[in-house]
């Protein structure tokens, strides 16, 4: 019995010890019980925060319940993603097409909710049953005069992150849809932050103190109307690049938007997504805004910082998360507080990713491509890490084996990006590791 | 009175909004979580197997390692039997599992992969190989909910090992969808009774595992494969679930009486002083002993609550909802106290419900009944009713918010509170818990809502 199977062996890499390059972005291997869903899940997660449009998945109901309301994305507004509609096709339903009640479906939502737009996501067997999901869409649209876009997201057409790509390719049939032509000065979308836990309103707030102007959020909290005039926006700052880059590039091709890649977790990334806008507009109030407003944050979350920091030095961190631009970001956040990462992986990392995290790791750290529990729980064990940092599924992992979680996944609570964010993660991480519970979870007789 | 109960109903939406149900592979799965040693594999995209693990650890808080074929494009056009053979090896390799259980998608059986050819195959590759026992069950989610790939995998599991052997005194339950603390009760109970019971399936240990410091690969306990074959030589099934009881279709309890001439008794959830009253009324029969004082204990502290909570539930407006066997269980229970049931409500479509509610558990005249409904029309009803407390899954917290009313969670999914894996809801002990939780919920309402706030009832 093997802990790591022969055809993953290349996916997983010690740094120091390991000379090869690292295998990435291929199909999750069959039986290993990856950490990864699907396209639709990918096209899903990156719709789902558009407040104002109508979601609905057309296929049997599975994927509909498993994603509804599933993400902590916050809305200022409509509350419209956050409910569950599918087409919930039955057997006689998949002999004999579902095009009847997928018509039917939309049109009497569209009628109820009024949205700006809807997304018609197609599942698994749609393309297999041969509705021409596309014509329904056209006919909709015709009739209600919104736009109906058809996301074809069959789980098994790629990786999750090939559903990214989906989802941006929907996102960009509503990008330019307005008059609007002249570009704003000053201004950005936002693409690639979700707003959980309200983390966008954050950063839009650093973002005005600075002067700049946001055209759209994309997606988080994100309106429908503002995609379609983000063509208008001067430059476009990607997060989760993983996930957006597609969007990016795409408008950089259209519009001639420039679009830089950020990160807004931890203080340095934080502060360069701030410092980046501000020499990209090569504008020296705004430098100045950003400068000022940086050292002030830095200057409050220092000293809020140490008592954690003291605390938490030398303990040891094991990071497993979905996008690998995060895990970059968490290897820096922890070592601001003084903790070492032992593990770090991604569920969606490119080659890039994966020797920038190789980069920025000490010797021995174990880098992890689409791992699975077993692995997982072999080299936790091994590194003896203090805390892992995960999604929904990695908790159970950490938590049998007796050490500390942080959540750094789509339904957390807490804000973790941006100043506050350093502060709320240091003491998410702090709760969890000085947590008096682990003195049981140790072998024991009573 | 008309005798004839319609079971036909019209949704007021073509689409399913917030549906009340899961898919059929997520039933499957739990019961496959049941078998000792077992790795349960879904035969469909990667994502199939990922959300329902997600599902049910959100609910369980336990690791929940569910394999998946992982389905390419390659698999969706020519077949999975590829995906399945690197699977199955690789499940060997890392798992080395006594058994592998396999559950079918929506994409598996639209695409007619015929999973009993790909396993015999499989197997005839590997001939002179130890290998797993690997069994199946079709649970395609365009067909019914959660509660029929629940059931699918229960019948696939019994067809699959049980043989006839000597006949013996162990006794077969088939507990439905219940939560681990439910079957452990249970499992006690039948040990009083001087019972050797074989669950079908048995995951009280194995979606509860205590803390386990260094990492299994497979969860302790679990129905292992001895019993599961002595089921065709056990002295009877008790199959608990009303709508199940009225199954056109076969049941593992009907396989099981016409395969081996095992008898079924057929029983509803035992929830409430009544279905309480049956279930211990026939294990008194089966082991020919009379309830120990324990339970007639139990019983008797159940009925002193009830008198004494019974002014607080009195005529208050309830709204149940749920897996059609639990709102039948739960129904019973509740008109027991006096709660005035209002609606029930179900994403289920065994088409029994409102027949079973109407006949056997005799609800008032003004009780509505919506089986294979949505939680958006739940709402819509709610609004409209303005019950005093929500019974049923964490799902219909949403509800209860916009109405302020409580919502007191059972069932499955309880995504948003500790401990859904230690629910009570059956036989007295159950039965009690909920009572104590109902009503006390009913008397928090009232006391946040007096104006001066009171330190006695």
């Amino acid at each position: 019995m093997d802990t790591i199977l022969k055809d993953r062996q290349k996916q997983i890499l010690i740094k120091g010890k390991d000379q090869f390059q690292m295998e990435c972005a291929k199909a999750s291997l069959a039986g290993s019980v990856s950490q990864r869903a699907c396209v639709f899940c990918g096209s899903r997660v990156v719709l789902y925060p558009i407040v104002d449009a109508l979601h609905l998945i057309h296929g049997p109901v599975g994927c509909a319940a498993f994603t509804w309301d599933i993400r902590g994305s916050l809305s200022s507004g409509p509350q419209l993603h956050r409910l569950s509609f599918t087409t919930d096709l039955s057997e006689n339903e998949v002999i004999f097409g579902g095009e009847k009640k997928l018509y039917k479906a939309v049109s009497e939502l569209i009628d109820k909710h009024r949205p700006k737009a809807a997304f018609i996501y197609s599942t698994c067997i749609v393309g297999l049953i041969g509705d021409d999901v596309e014509a329904i869409c056209k006919k909709i649209s015709r009739e209600k005069n919104i736009e109906v876009i058809p996301v074809q997201a069959p789980g098994f057409a790629g990786t999750k992150k090939d559903g990214y790509k989906v989802a941006c390719d929907a996102i960009a049939q509503l990008v330019g849809m307005s008059k609007e032509s002249k570009t704003r000065p000053n201004s950005i979308n936002i693409l690639g932050d979700f707003n959980l836990a309200g983390e966008l309103w954050l950063l839009k707030d650093y973002y005005e103190q600075m002067g700049v102007e946001i055209v759209s959020t994309i997606t988080g909290d994100g309106r429908v109307d503002d995609i379609k005039r983000s063509h208008t926006a001067a430059l476009n700052l990607v997060q989760c690049s993983g996930s957006m880059i597609h969007l990016a590039k795409d408008m950089k091709e259209k519009y001639n938007i420039p679009f830089k890649r950020v990160s807004y977790f931890g203080i340095e990334d934080m502060s360069t997504a701030l410092y980046e806008v501000a020499r990209f507009f090569s504008n020296s109030e705004m430098i100045r805004k950003a400068s000022v407003l940086v050292k002030n944050e830095i200057n409050a979350l220092l000293p809020a910082l140490a008592p954690y920091k003291q605390k938490l030095a030398g303990k040891r961190a094991a990071i497993y998360v979905g996008g690998a631009f995060k895990a970059i970001s968490l290897i820096k956040a922890l070592r601001l507080i003084g903790m070492d990462t032992v593990i770090v992986g991604s569920q969606t990392g490119n080659k890039d990713d994966y020797l920038l995290m190789k980069e920025l790791c000490d010797a021995g750290t174990v880098i992890l491509d689409d791992s699975n529990p077993m692995e997982l729980s072999k080299f936790v064990q091994e590194k003896q890490a203090d805390i892992l940092i995960g999604g929904v599924k990695e908790r159970p992992i950490a938590y049998k084996m007796g050490l500390g979680f942080c959540d750094h996944n789509h339904e957390r609570k807490e804000a973790l990006a941006g100043y506050q964010g350093m502060i709320n993660f240091a003491k998410e991480v702090y709760a969890s590791v000085m947590s008096p519970v682990w003195q049981f979870t140790k072998p024991k007789s009573l | 009175m008309n005798t004839t109960v319609s079971n036909q109903r019209t949704k007021t939406y073509a689409a399913t909004r917030n549906a009340c149900k899961i898919c059929a592979p997520l039933g499957a799965s739990v019961v496959f979580k049941g078998v000792r040693n077992c790795v349960p594999l879904i035969h469909g995209s990667q994502g199939c197997s990922t959300y329902i693990r997600r599902y049910m650890i959100s609910h369980y808080k336990e690791p929940m390692d569910i394999a998946s074929t992982n389905f390419t494009e390659e698999a969706a056009i020519f077949g999975g039997e590829r995906n399945f053979d690197t699977a199955v090896r690789n499940i060997i390799e890392q798992y080395n599992p006594e058994s592998i259980a396999v559950a079918s998608t929506c994409l598996s059986e639209t695409i007619g992969d015929d999973m009993e050819k790909i396993i015999r195959q499989f197997k005839a590759r590997h001939a002179g190989e130890s290998l797993p026992d690997i069994f199946f069950a079709s649970t395609p989610s365009y067909k019914g909910t959660h509660m029929d790939g629940f059931h699918a995998a229960t019948l696939s599991l019994v067809k699959h090992f049980a043989s006839s052997g000597e006949p013996t005194n162990k006794i077969n339950v088939f507990p439905g969808f219940v939560s681990p603390q439910d079957i452990r009760n249970l499992k006690t109970i039948l040990q009083d009774f001087g019972l050797e019971a074989t669950f079908i399936t048995d995951y009280d240990e194995t979606m509860d595992n205590p803390s386990w410091y260094t990492y299994k690969n497979l969860p302790e306990g679990g129905t292992s494969i001895a019993q599961l074959q002595s089921a065709g030589s056990a002295m009877a099934s008790v199959e608990l679930g009303k709508t199940l009881a009225k199954q056109q279709e076969e049941t593992a309890g009907t396989y099981l009486n016409h395969q081996f001439g095992i008898p079924k008794i057929s029983l509803g959830l035992p929830i409430g002083i009544h279905e309480s009253d049956a279930f211990f009324k026939a294990l008194e029969s089966l082991s020919g002993k009379e309830s120990p004082a324990k339970y007639i204990a139990e019983r008797g502290r159940l009925v002193d609550a009830y008198v004494d909570g019974h002014k607080y539930n009195f005529g208050k407006k309830a709204v149940v909802y749920g897996e059609e066997d639990l709102v039948i269980g739960l129904v019973s229970f509740l008109e027991e106290i006096g709660l005035d049931v209002v609606l029930c409500v179900s994403g289920g479509k065994s088409g029994q419900m409102k027949r079973i509610l109407k006949e056997d558990i005799q609800i008032k005249s003004h009780t509505e009944i919506l089986d294979d409904t949505d939680f958006e029309e739940m709402a819509e009803r709610c609004r409209e009713i303005r019950p005093d407390i929500l019974i049923g899954n964490s799902k219909g917290y949403y509800i209860s918010r916009e109405l302020n009313i409580p919502l007191v969670r059972v069932g499955f999914p309880i995504h948003d509170r500790m401990g859904a894996q230690r629910v009570q809801h059956l036989a007295y002990i159950g039965t009690q818990s909920l009572f104590d939780k109902i009503t006390n919920a009913l008397i928090e309402k009232k006391q946040n809502e007096s104006p001066v706030g009171y330190k006695y009832m």
